[in-house]
């Protein structure tokens, strides 16, 4: 078990043809993703890394049934890329694209709540179930099959969480990042309501950073609705405020969302919180007696 | 991006929203004839720079003649105005509005942005305007009154009605909320703003509505689309380095400490700083080199990171995701022997390639310490910053 994807879920990529998505793709297809072809508009018909090529999503899904799409289209086709998935009955939408001008977030993200499609991302790593099925652009070699749940913001600090829980072998059941945007697709409650009923996840790892109230909003759900363990660390405590940190996400607006208010928020839900990125993999340690 | 105060103004014009007339000057000379064109017998004279706080800060008066007004440009232009939303430098100014003064009856507030939280386009209103507007939201919330806009269906004058009537207006006043509102909302998602406030949004005293002030900031992910906004950008309100970051899609924020850092991703680069703080170091800077840092943008971010004189070691902790850790390494290489780097550099290599990359630094003859992991690293960068000081 796992969450999102395993080795049966048929995954296509929209944008398939374009030089990072060929690169990325491959690397999934290497880790053994079930992946079933592409989509990219005027390309129907061609094969591309030994793959069919559609023009559109519904094409793509009649063809091969594929449920889960991987989007690596450039920022201003994002929305009505993530929006042809949705309408063409995707139930897993993965967008790595980073840039999407975030109105569009806000009606990308009502539509796929009304189509019923799970969106993850955009601006994101995307989703792993270690040994069975990557979608997304994370290195997928550090990664260990196991039972610790990952939800991150950010891309490359789920790595650090990631590799410390590898080396300590206490391995992943599956590896989310939802993304660093103002207007996430799913949001960390989202993720630790699936993480809290996949019977392979013993315990979960939270890494949020500063901006937003969504590590709040996840305080207070842990609280009232996840029975197993969680480690969560925090970036930015040393981030000055009002200063933007690359991230969309990464504001700090009026005092809101501080690194430190986040850690109080956690605790206070009985969180093991670490302060710092390398103390992840021993904070699960700690809290589980592995 | 942000806009000027006169830029936002301009903005609102365009869709026909209220505003006190006004005219932007930049010298002194210019000050005699702006006012000559208003009408009154007292203007507000407004320093323009991207930042809030002016008013508390001095960047804002009224005057009662010409040569007060002359004397408040002299005192503000080509001098940096520093508020509480500005670092201690404070931020240039270019610019000085000259306004109409209006004869104000009541002091309202109205914002928008959209919301994390509920996931939409929501406006913010109060009859608390004014300066203490923040102290208004923190110690009795009850008074800010919101509404959120429906992503599919746009803005209602519903929203504007539920708006007004809590505002306790009068039924011209309701009037001309619904338009103002309903302008705003189209000017937010046609302009992709990100933030948009009105403090004070004012009740004349012959009971009309006016947007005293304009705050708006543009959405930087949409900048694509909104060429125009772009072509106004006063260049000169952004710190000169981070601006130079940008140009090579790099994301940097100077900060006080003495150790410079280069790492990719935004999250890793916060996670560096937090530790680097936790084993007794200052970072002197954010900086995200992307996921795609071939050896020039490595060299523009060592040059970047070096023209901050305050640094005395450098951390690079790159997690090879997308990156090749012996490309990173190869830039590494090239960038130090290219700008003679004369202070400690500490490398933390991990994933992709990285035992190659570790290598190539190793037997590059280079002065580079290498780290076995995050920790590692902080601890060998902090101990090389102290070197360096003695």
């Amino acid at each position: 078990m796992s969450i999102l994807i395993n080795k049966d879920t048929k995954v296509i990529c929209q944008g398939f043809t374009g030089s990072q998505a060929t690169q990325h793709c491959k690397h999934c297809i290497d880790y053994g993703t079930n992946f079933m072809g592409g989509v990219t508009p005027g390309k129907g018909g061609q094969t591309h890394l030994d793959l069919p090529v559609f023009d559109t999503v519904k094409a793509a899904v009649s063809a091969t049934q594929a449920s889960a799409s991987l989007i690596f289209v450039p920022a201003r086709f994002g929305k009505e890329s993530i929006l042809e998935a949705a309408e063409a009955g995707i139930k897993l939408i993965v967008c790595i694209t980073e840039g999407i001008p975030t109105l569009d977030m806000v009606e990308v993200k009502k539509r796929c709540d009304d189509l019923g499609s799970r969106l993850i991302g955009p601006n994101c790593p995307g989703v792993i179930t270690p040994g069975e099925s990557k979608m997304g652009i994370m290195p997928g070699y550090i990664h260990l099959p196991g039972r610790v749940g990952v939800i991150s913001r950010s891309g490359t600090l789920t790595y650090e969480a990631v590799k410390q829980t590898s080396d300590l072998g206490f391995g992943q059941s599956s590896c989310v990042g939802i993304g660093g945007d103002p207007i996430p697709g799913s949001t960390f409650i989202d993720m630790l309501h699936l993480f809290e009923d996949d019977p392979v996840t013993e315990a979960i790892v939270m890494v949020g950073e500063i901006g937003g109230t969504a590590e709040e909003e996840a305080a207070e759900f842990i609280q009232s609705n996840i029975s197993k363990p969680v480690v969560s660390y925090i970036a930015g405590v040393t981030a000055p405020s009002g200063k933007r940190m690359g991230h969309a996400g990464a504001i700090i607006a009026g005092g809101k969302g501080t690194a430190e208010e986040k850690f109080k928020a956690l605790e206070a839900a009985g969180v093991h919180t670490v302060r710092s990125p390398a103390e992840i993999g021993k904070g699960v340690g700690e809290i589980t007696g592995w | 991006m942000n806009l000027h105060e006169y830029q936002a103004k301009g903005l609102f014009r365009e869709y026909g929203i209220s505003v006190s007339k006004g005219i932007p000057v930049n010298n002194c000379n210019a000050i005699e004839e702006a006012i000559n064109s208003l009408e009154g017998n007292r203007w507000v004279v407004k320093a323009q720079v991207h930042a809030g706080g002016r008013g508390k800060a001095g960047g804002v008066e009224l005057v009662d003649t010409i040569q007060e007004a002359e004397a408040f440009a002299e005192k503000w232009l080509g001098n940096n105005l520093v508020t509480y939303q500005t670092d201690e430098r404070g931020q240039p100014v270019n610019t000085i509005l000259i306004e109409e003064c209006i004869d104000i009856a009541e002091e309202l507030y109205l914002g928008a942005v959209i919301d994390r939280s509920s996931q939409r386009l929501v406006f913010m209103a109060s009859q608390e305007g004014g300066v203490n507007i923040e102290e208004v939201a923190a110690s009795t919330p009850e008074k800010i009154f919101q509404v959120a806009i429906d992503p599919l269906k746009g803005p209602s004058s519903n929203e504007a009605d539920q708006l007004s009537s809590l505002l306790n207006m009068n039924e011209v006043q309701k009037e001309q909320f619904k338009d103002l509102y309903l302008s705003l909302a189209k000017m937010f998602i046609e302009k992709d703003l990100s933030l948009l406030e009105i403090n004070p949004l004012v009740i004349t005293t012959e009971g009309n509505l006016i947007c005293l002030d304009a705050k708006v900031n543009v959405d930087s992910n949409a900048l694509y689309r909104q060429e125009s906004l772009v072509k106004i950008n006063d260049v000169s309100q952004e710190d000169e380095r981070e601006s130079y970051a940008s140009k090579w899609n790099l994301s940097y924020v100077s900060l006080n400490g003495n150790i410079g850092c280069m790492v990719n991703g935004a999250g890793l680069a916060m996670g560096t700083m937090d530790i680097i703080k936790l084993h007794g170091g200052e970072p002197a800077n954010f900086l995200d080199v992307g996921g795609a840092a071939d050896s020039e943008r490595v060299s523009e971010a060592f040059k970047i990171i070096l023209s901050d004189k305050a640094v005395q070691a450098v951390l690079i902790n790159i997690f090879g995701g997308i990156v090749r850790c012996d490309i990173i390494a190869d830039g590494i290489i090239e960038a130090v022997e290219q700008i003679g780097v004369n202070i400690p550099v500490v490398v933390r290599l991990e994933g992709n390639n990285s035992e190659l990359g570790s290598d190539k630094l190793s037997k590059s003859g280079l002065d580079i310490i290498i780290a076995s992991g995050l920790e590692d690293a902080a601890k060998l960068v902090v101990e090389a910053s102290r070197r360096g000081k003695s």
